[in-house]
């Protein structure tokens, strides 16, 4: 009985053991054993008296069984119910309440210093956790790289809205003469003060992350975070210097990149949108691969700009999105000047002519029908035909994380735990939740989820599209309430009269409940925010903040 | 409370009804429903009840102000209201768009100006396709209108009088007063009428109002000298005490705040005592600082008043047929059901008392009202959690109650919600600064209202004018296949 004294004591088939340090293991316990090394000492030990100890254990436990296992005098069980305590928590949490237990470098450590990253390092340094941030950007094939941040800050959102935003001031010097507005009527658009004033700002915005971590007293490294071993990260500096970490708990955010098609001359010569935002040219007459938001998001802005855009495409616009709203988007960018190839795919991309920008020649093929080629020289190639989770390069092999081999995204429970429980994943890396069954959406379950995009004519939508509300509730059970709209400010400028469109989705059946919720038009964001809110309803204050900001707009509501 | 009115009125809607067959047999009364006042309300109510199929005539006569101004058909909002207010706001706007986009990479040659005649003629001519759109809307739908200034004579027959003074006598089962306000001269400032302007001036100059004094602190004093200013005019708002009154005052702070980095001056705590008309035709206004005491002139080419707007009452002849006004303010008493003293004649809009002087309250009343007169419906309207937004250079959006008006609050930066303590933090009122703040406040002034029900959807009163009202005003059913363009305003 003073054996039951020790930290771990597992006794095994016909001898007994106690835990003296790690000299082996074996069977359906190695596993288990090994991803615990570092927070258990296991000390294995032969013992004489066997057939006592046995009678003792069976008196003490009623268990004849073998393995038997005990933590600090307290009986857990056999094998099932050892992984049992393993996996609920409570097997660490009887070892960790020891005195001794191992102390790790930190409490928290996160790869990734995008807005998720950073969020959750600030949260935790405020409960008085040691944390540390690894955050590295992996230049692109073209050698584009930035600051902390991640995504949203550097090649996404942030920059994706000033480049609409200035798209925007372009129409808006239009409309401004018949306003009474009066200049010179030549007026151009300069990429590089542009792209010049963004990266500044973004600039600031890399500063003051780096300068809220530090007054968090957040550690923060600018090196490439891989787990070598449970528990322990290496981490390899721009320079090629290595140092090594620990930590009790590990948050994965690593977020995501852009996809190449894996064609002849995409790394080559191709950019993506980590690449467009601070591209230090103009990219002049530009093909725009894929119909993701993305794509026609930058599509859009560079429209506005004035450059030559097409769009090649697949199959449909946006899917996913509701396809009525998809396609009242593509009429839109169509008349204001945005040519789309559809049921294409190209297949290389060539150079004529080194340049700033250069020239390229991009070959396409068809997708459906007669087999047909397609050949155009543009000056540059966007690609924006999706995006990979960042995950397969970190060692998560080595500590046994899971990842869905065909996406490489992380699944996780309702924690946001993934199969290791002192890992965590946060943002884009998550495998999203299985494809919606009806019963799903009858529930609602998707009514707080909403979309937004800076699209010429902004899109902004909450709840259900009418596809999936069709398929949720069957057609004959939903109204839909539809109208087109003329912005009062657009009635004067005398532009895209009954473009704007907004559309409900209701289910007749509850009371004709909002299910869904779509609007096209100029603000859509301010619009949809509020609305969105409302939709959730019943609204107190506590839902209100349970709203997730759309961003970024003023309407982001804390 | 409510119930009783509803009772009440299915009684007299028995009777009425038992009535108007005896008075069209005998020939007596033309119409189900007449209308005075073609603005927002009055052709929203009466375009309604035409819907029932019911007999309709619309009254609407635009007497021109002091300095001569006038205009067509649709009332205040219309014409020298919201839409002229925020397209001009709009106009201001795109001035500070045109700075911005250099920032954008926009090269822009200096110099930039604006020219008023230009935004003025593209304004008015879209008022006047409202104009034109508003009448083309009520021969659809089979309303007469009348161009006349209409009075009682007797509780069922208005005397109708054309310009030229042509008088035609109009009898009805039901009556509307939707008549509206207009903006009040000060009576007792020496040169006020004779050289001062109004809003009702304002949107219909031809030429620039140049340097301009605006006199007042109320919302309509703060958007035309924000959007004065916006164009780059030299403008001065002069205020007796506190600006947007009933407002939230540390919103309304944020606001005036704004406009004077914007450039806007500021006379606070005066009051003016005299204008005069020089010889090089510019007008000198003499004030009162009452924080000195001291007393200041100094030269303008405008001066707007915009300290009030009053019911225009006066030629109705309301004490023939003993309708009840408010003696204080004039605008006349009506109850839950819009009804004023006199059971078949009712008042909606700007001109009733103690309700928002909104035209999105005003359509919605007048629809209700249609409703129940003709609908069988009993649905009174709710004028609670009416949102609305002041566009000012910086725009303010709110619903529900001031922080005054709550005591209870929580709030922060430029974002605040007046919330109740208990029973689950219901919000009282949200209260927004910012672009597009009408667009940001629609939806949560629904939210608000909550459960976001279609019916409940369309009970919330939209901002006018945004693009989110549209949303609140969606009716049109995709199974229905009819037109989802929408027409006016």
């Amino acid at each position: 009985t003073t054996l039951m004294k020790e930290k771990l004591v597992v006794f095994l088939a016909g001898l007994q053991y106690i835990a003296v340090q790690i000299i082996n293991t074996s069977g359906c316990f190695k596993s288990f054993l090994l991803a615990n090394c570092s927070i258990m000492y296991l000390f294995l030990l032969f013992l004489a008296d066997g057939p006592s100890i046995q009678q003792v254990l069976v008196e003490l436990t009623n268990q004849r069984t073998v393995p038997n296992v005990f933590v600090n005098g307290t009986h857990i069980g056999g094998c099932d119910a050892t992984y049992q305590a393993y996996h609920d928590g409570s097997l660490q949490k009887l070892l960790g309440d020891s005195k001794d237990a191992e102390t790790y470098d930190y409490d928290l450590i996160i790869i990734g210093g995008g807005s998720g990253g950073l969020a959750c390092s600030k949260e935790a340094a405020g409960f008085g956790k040691k944390v540390l941030v690894l955050d590295y950007v992996v230049p692109t094939p073209l050698g584009t790289s930035w600051g902390l941040g991640g995504t949203c800050v550097n090649v996404g959102c942030i920059p994706k809205k000033l480049m609409h935003q200035a798209a925007l001031l372009g129409q808006a010097l239009q409309d401004s003469r018949k306003y009474g507005w009066q200049y010179e009527e030549q007026v151009k658009h300069n990429w590089e003060t542009m792209v010049e004033a963004i990266q500044n700002y973004i600039g600031s915005l890399n500063w003051g992350y780096r300068v809220s971590l530090r007054e968090k007293s957040v550690t923060y490294l600018n090196s490439y975070g891989e787990f070598v071993e449970p528990h322990k990260i290496k981490a390899t500096n721009r320079k090629g210097q290595v140092t090594y970490h620990t930590a009790e708990t590990f948050v994965l955010a690593t977020g995501e990149r852009p996809r190449y098609p894996g064609i002849p001359g995409d790394k080559e010569y191709c950019i993506t949108s980590d690449d467009l935002f601070s591209l230090p040219y103009c990219p002049g007459k530009t093909l725009v691969v894929g119909a993701s938001y993305v794509a026609l998001e930058c599509a859009g802005f560079l429209a506005g700009l004035g450059m030559d855009v097409t769009v090649m495409v697949r199959s449909i616009l946006l899917r996913g999105f509701d396809q009525e709203m998809a396609e009242r988007i593509g009429a839109y960018m169509e008349t204001h000047g945005v040519k789309f190839i559809k049921k294409f795919v190209p297949v290389q991309v060539e150079q004529l002519e080194e340049g700033m920008p250069g020239r390229l020649k991009v070959t396409a093929k068809s997708t459906g029908g007669e087999p047909e080629i397609f050949e155009e020289e543009y000056n540059t190639v966007l690609l924006a035909i999706g995006r990979d989770a960042c995950t397969r390069n970190i060692g998560l092999e080595t500590i046994g994380v899971k990842i869905n081999e065909k996406n490489g995204k992380v699944p996780v429970n309702d924690e946001e735990q993934t199969n290791v429980p002192y890992v965590y994943a946060i943002g884009d890396i998550l495998e999203g939740k299985l494809e919606l069954t009806p019963v799903a959406i009858q529930a609602g379950k998707l009514l707080s989820k909403y979309e937004f995009l800076f699209t010429p004519l902004e899109y902004g939508s909450c709840g259900l599209s009418e596809e999936k509300a069709i398929e949720g509730y069957g057609k004959q059970n939903l109204e839909v309430y539809h109208s087109l709209f003329w912005p009062l400010e657009w009635t004067v400028a005398g532009r895209d009269n009954n473009t704007c469109y907004g559309k409900i989705i209701c289910n007749k059946h509850d009371n004709n409940r909002v299910i869904g919720f779509h609007v096209l038009g100029p603000n859509a964001g301010e619009v949809t925010q509020g609305f969105a809110a409302a939709i959730k309803c019943g609204l107190t204050k506590e839902l209100l903040d349970e709203t997730i900001g759309i961003h970024p707009t003023c309407a982001e509501v804390r | 409370m409510a119930t009783l009115w509803r009772r009440r009125e299915r009684l007299l809607g028995v009777s009425g009804r038992l009535c108007r067959t005896v008075r069209a047999l005998s020939g007596k009364n033309e119409y189900d429903l007449l209308v005075i006042g073609g603005g927002s309300g009055g052709l929203a109510c009466a375009k309604e009840a035409a819907q029932f199929g019911r007999k309709v005539a619309v009254l609407d006569y635009v007497e021109p102000s002091p300095q001569g101004t006038k205009w067509g058909l649709g009332g205040t909002c219309v014409n020298v209201g919201c839409i002229p207010k925020k397209l001009m706001h709009q106009a201001a706007l795109l001035g500070s768009a045109l700075k911005d986009a250099q920032h954008y990479g926009w090269n822009i040659a200096q110099p930039v100006h604006h020219t008023w005649s230009v935004m003025a003629q593209a304004v008015q001519n879209y008022v006047k396709s409202l104009n034109w759109g508003h009448r083309v809307q009520l021969q659809d739908k089979k309303v007469k209108y009348f161009n006349m200034k209409g009075s009682f004579s007797d509780p069922h027959t208005i005397r109708g009088l054309t310009k030229g003074g042509k008088e035609t006598i109009v009898t009805a089962e039901n009556i509307v007063i939707a008549t509206g306000g207009r903006p009040k001269y000060p009576t007792h400032i020496a040169g006020a009428l004779a050289y001062g302007i109004t809003s009702d001036d304002l949107f219909w100059l031809k030429e620039s109002p140049g340097k301009t004094l605006v006199v007042g602190a109320s919302y309509v004093s703060l958007e035309c000298a924000g959007f004065l200013t916006g164009i780059g005019l030299d403008t001065t708002v002069m205020m007796r005490s506190i600006p947007l009154r009933g407002f939230d005052q540390q919103m309304a702070s944020l606001v005036t705040e704004h406009m004077e980095c914007y450039g806007t001056k500021f006379l606070k705590r005066c009051f003016p005592t005299k204008v005069e008309k020089l010889e090089s035709n510019k007008l000198q206004v003499t004030w009162k600082n009452t924080d000195l005491g001291t007393e200041e002139t100094d030269c303008f080419d405008t001066v707007m008043w915009a300290v009030g707007r009053a019911p225009d009452v006066k030629t109705l002849n309301l004490d023939a047929v003993g309708v009840k006004t408010n003696s204080e303010t004039g605008k006349i008493i009506v109850d839950a059901s819009e009804a004023t003293s006199v059971p078949h004649i009712y008042a909606i809009g700007d001109i009733t008392e103690g309700r928002p002087e909104l035209t999105p309250t005003a359509i919605a009343a007048g629809k209700l009202l249609a409703r129940r007169l003709f609908g069988q419906s009993s649905e009174l309207m709710d004028y609670d959690n009416v949102p609305t937004t002041v566009f000012t250079p910086l725009e303010y959006g709110c619903v529900g109650l001031s922080e005054e008006a709550a005591v209870q609050c929580y709030g922060s930066d430029n974002i605040e919600m007046v919330c109740l303590r208990e029973r689950e933090q219901r919000i009282l009122g949200l209260h927004f600064i910012g672009p597009n703040a009408g667009e940001v406040i629609q939806g949560f002034a629904l939210g608000i209202k909550c459960g976001a029900t279609y019916p409940q959807l369309m009970k919330t009163v939209g901002i006018h004018p945004t693009c989110a009202e549209e949303i609140t005003k969606l009716h049109i059913t995709k199974r229905s296949g009819l037109d989802a363009t929408v027409t006016g305003c």
